[in-house]
């Protein structure tokens, strides 16, 4: 053991401690020079190097008999002090560094010590400006996207009703099952619920203008015109439309797709057209199954809550509903089955390499599902109230 | 006092020092299975201080079981693993803490974090157990960096933008983040050309020397297994049937080593030919 650590190694010995002898630097090194003891080490370097620059000096001796431990971070932050005084024109020699730490301060010695390129940082004002621009460009290419989406599945689809036999029918039932048979209790249940509560809420105002009745008048026509076919849609676009974009996706991320394309399928007719097939007919059924409860669930809030008897209601809601109330909404499903199943297919075969592209490729097929869904809901109000539907 | 709390807090952190002799990864008699299906059946393996370990075994044989059960991500039906000399269930959460601090791991396809950058991937150990300046983590990060042969223009690229061969070298430098004692790779040579492979072995041997590591490496590739191990463990039947020196392997009368080391591919690899090694 050198005599120096008797000396120095006693309970207040630092990390690195400096001293001038003459026009010679002296620093001695104690204790584990490991990561663990990050902060403080910096901080002695730091401190050293601020005495260097205190006043010039010729040569320097850096003792490190002391250090017990030495790993990489030792060995970047003793480079930082050499590279100082190296370039302060400092001779320098290193004494009593273990033999076994030798190669890892060489190895750090000899790297070329130049600092990663920081992605620079733009000014917040700018930057916001920027993201409108890059907004707009990319909400323009993702229509063309869609168009593009919505031609090559055409295309896909004719190309199959010239050889019907190359139809993925198995594929579509069990796109069906799932989609449809499975969905239907959650439809079920919400559409039953948003019944009652419509009902509950018209019998609550009504009653003050004494036109209970007229709660059958609302209900029907709301939810057969309106609510029955967004609310699937809704749920389907949350429930299927984004199991559709993380199946597709994370194929495209294990270059299934590819694999597809280079055995000579087309994606869209193997992948796509079965899952959207299977939509347009499961949307439809599940509108008119979640009608029916709606219906249900109103005419049963009519009867305890309002005190309409279920004949009444029954007779009531004859008089105010004809075939056409039910008509516009169950033309409006398929349309939504389309927009959804596109949009969600588009966005899984839009997923990149990366787990996170998959996450949120997987919700803007949901939210844009939604957003189109509501949207066309619009145009076919507008378009029916012209028509005198 | 100043030091003697310093003292205080690295001696809480650290686990006991293994003497030197003793295995450094101590497996006694372990069983793993899954349902029906038991994978390691009694398996003892020892790895000692300063020494780099091959693993081989057929396809699907629990090699990456028995890693995956030291690394606490399987868990064991029998038996006793013991790293540091500490028996790994004996542990407290703290100790085990302190222990992941010790061990670094390379997976096979890198785990790389795909939503951070290479110089986050490799900072993210870093900020969560140590206490450093930001300054002193990148400088540590492009030490890393060049460690394992990489540019340090790499710390600004994401994951997705790295060929193969480059995620295997990021993931070895994250592995390497903490300065571990010991160092699990996972078939680091699969998927990469031969003189990646052979840089990555040259590379694995200059760091076990710079750092004083101790490595576990699985792997099948025979070259990998005659340039850098020092000895080899060869798994079959859910056992260790031999461990030793490339010479205890070609002597082995076991027909799956036997077959493993004489085969077409062994000889092309310079296994069994005179004055090879």
């Amino acid at each position: 053991m050198p005599a120096g650590e008797v000396i120095l190694g006693a309970a207040e010995a630092p990390l690195l401690a400096t001293a001038r002898n003459g026009r010679e630097l002296v620093f001695v090194g104690n204790g584990g020079w490991i990561a663990g003891q990050g902060r403080a080490l910096e901080g002695s370097v730091d401190a050293a190097l601020a005495e260097v620059r205190a006043a010039p000096a010729e040569t320097a001796r850096i003792d490190l008999s002391g250090v017990r431990s030495f790993d990489t971070l030792g060995a970047v932050v003793l480079d930082r002090l050499l590279q100082a005084l190296d370039k302060d024109g400092i001779r320098f020699q290193i004494v009593g560094l273990e033999r076994r730490f030798r190669p890892l301060l060489d190895d750090i010695v000899k790297g070329s010590h130049e600092n990663p390129p920081r992605r620079h940082r733009v000014n917040p004002l700018l930057g916001g400006i920027q993201l409108i621009g890059k907004t707009a460009v990319a909400t323009a290419e993702d229509g063309l996207a869609l168009l593009s989406f919505i031609g090559a599945v055409v295309s896909a689809f004719l190309r199959v009703l010239v050889r019907p036999h190359t139809f993925r029918f198995i594929s579509m039932i069990y796109h069906l099952e799932r989609a449809g048979l499975r969905a239907v209790p959650i439809v079920a249940l919400i559409t039953f619920l948003i019944g009652c509560i419509i009902a509950q809420q018209g019998i609550f105002h009504f009653r003050k203008f004494g036109a209970t009745t007229y709660v059958v008048d609302m209900v029907g026509i709301l939810t057969l015109r309106e609510l029955g076919v967004l609310i699937v849609s809704i749920m389907v676009a949350g429930r299927s439309g984004s199991a559709f974009t993380a199946e597709l996706g994370s194929m495209r991320m294990r270059e299934e797709v590819d694999a597809l394309r280079v055995m000579g399928f087309d994606p869209n007719e193997v992948l796509v057209l079965p899952r959207l097939v299977a939509l347009i007919i499961a949307v439809p059924l599940l509108t008119f199954i979640g009608n029916m409860c709606a219906l249900f669930g109103g005419g049963l809030v009519v009867w305890l809550y309002g005190g309409i008897s279920p004949e009444i209601f029954l007779n009531r809601l004859k008089d105010a509903i004809a075939l056409n109330t039910f008509e516009v909404g169950m033309i409006k499903a398929p349309f939504m089955a389309a927009i959804i199943g596109l949009i969600a297919c588009m966005e899984g075969m839009r997923v990149g390499g990366s787990a996170e592209s998959l996450g949120a490729h997987t919700t803007a097929s949901v939210v844009k599902a939604i957003f189109l869904v509501i949207v066309v809901d619009g145009l076919f109000a507008m378009f029916f109230a012209a028509i005198d539907m | 006092m100043h030091a003697d709390s310093e003292t205080r807090r690295s001696s809480a952190q650290a686990l006991p020092e293994v003497a030197p002799g003793e295995p450094i990864i101590h497996v006694r008699d372990l069983v793993v299975g899954f349902g029906e299906r038991i994978i390691l059946d009694g398996l003892s393996l020892d790895v000692m201080r300063g020494e780099i370990l091959g693993f081989v075994g057929a396809s699907g044989g629990g090699k990456s079981v028995l890693t995956r059960t030291i690394l606490g991500l399987v868990p064991k039906r029998a038996g006793t693993v013991a790293v540091f000399g500490q028996n790994l269930d004996e542990l407290t959460h703290a100790g085990r803490r302190a222990l992941e601090q010790r061990w670094g791991v390379l997976f096979q396809q890198g785990a790389l974090f795909s939503s951070l950058s290479v110089r986050q991937n490799i900072q993210f150990p870093m900020r969560e157990y140590l206490d450093l300046s930001q300054g002193l983590m990148d400088e540590l990060t492009v030490a890393k960096l060049e460690m394992v042969g990489l540019a340090p223009d790499v710390a600004e690229k994401a994951p997705s933008e790295l060929s193969g061969g480059m995620i295997k070298r990021v993931a070895l430098a994250r592995a390497l983040a903490l300065d571990p004692e010991i160092l699990f790779l996972d078939e680091p040579t699969s998927g990469l050309d031969p003189i990646g492979a052979g840089e990555f072995d040259e590379l694995i041997a200059t760091l076990q020397q710079t750092l004083g590591l101790t490595v576990f490496m699985v792997t099948h590739d025979l070259d990998s297994l005659h340039t850098v191990c020092d000895r080899i463990a060869a798994l079959a039947e859910g056992k260790v049937i031999a461990v030793g020196p490339i010479e205890t392997m070609l002597a082995s009368k076991h027909p799956w080593v036997s077959a493993y080391f004489h085969g077409k591919r062994a000889r092309a690899a310079g296994f069994g030919v005179e004055g090879a090694r």
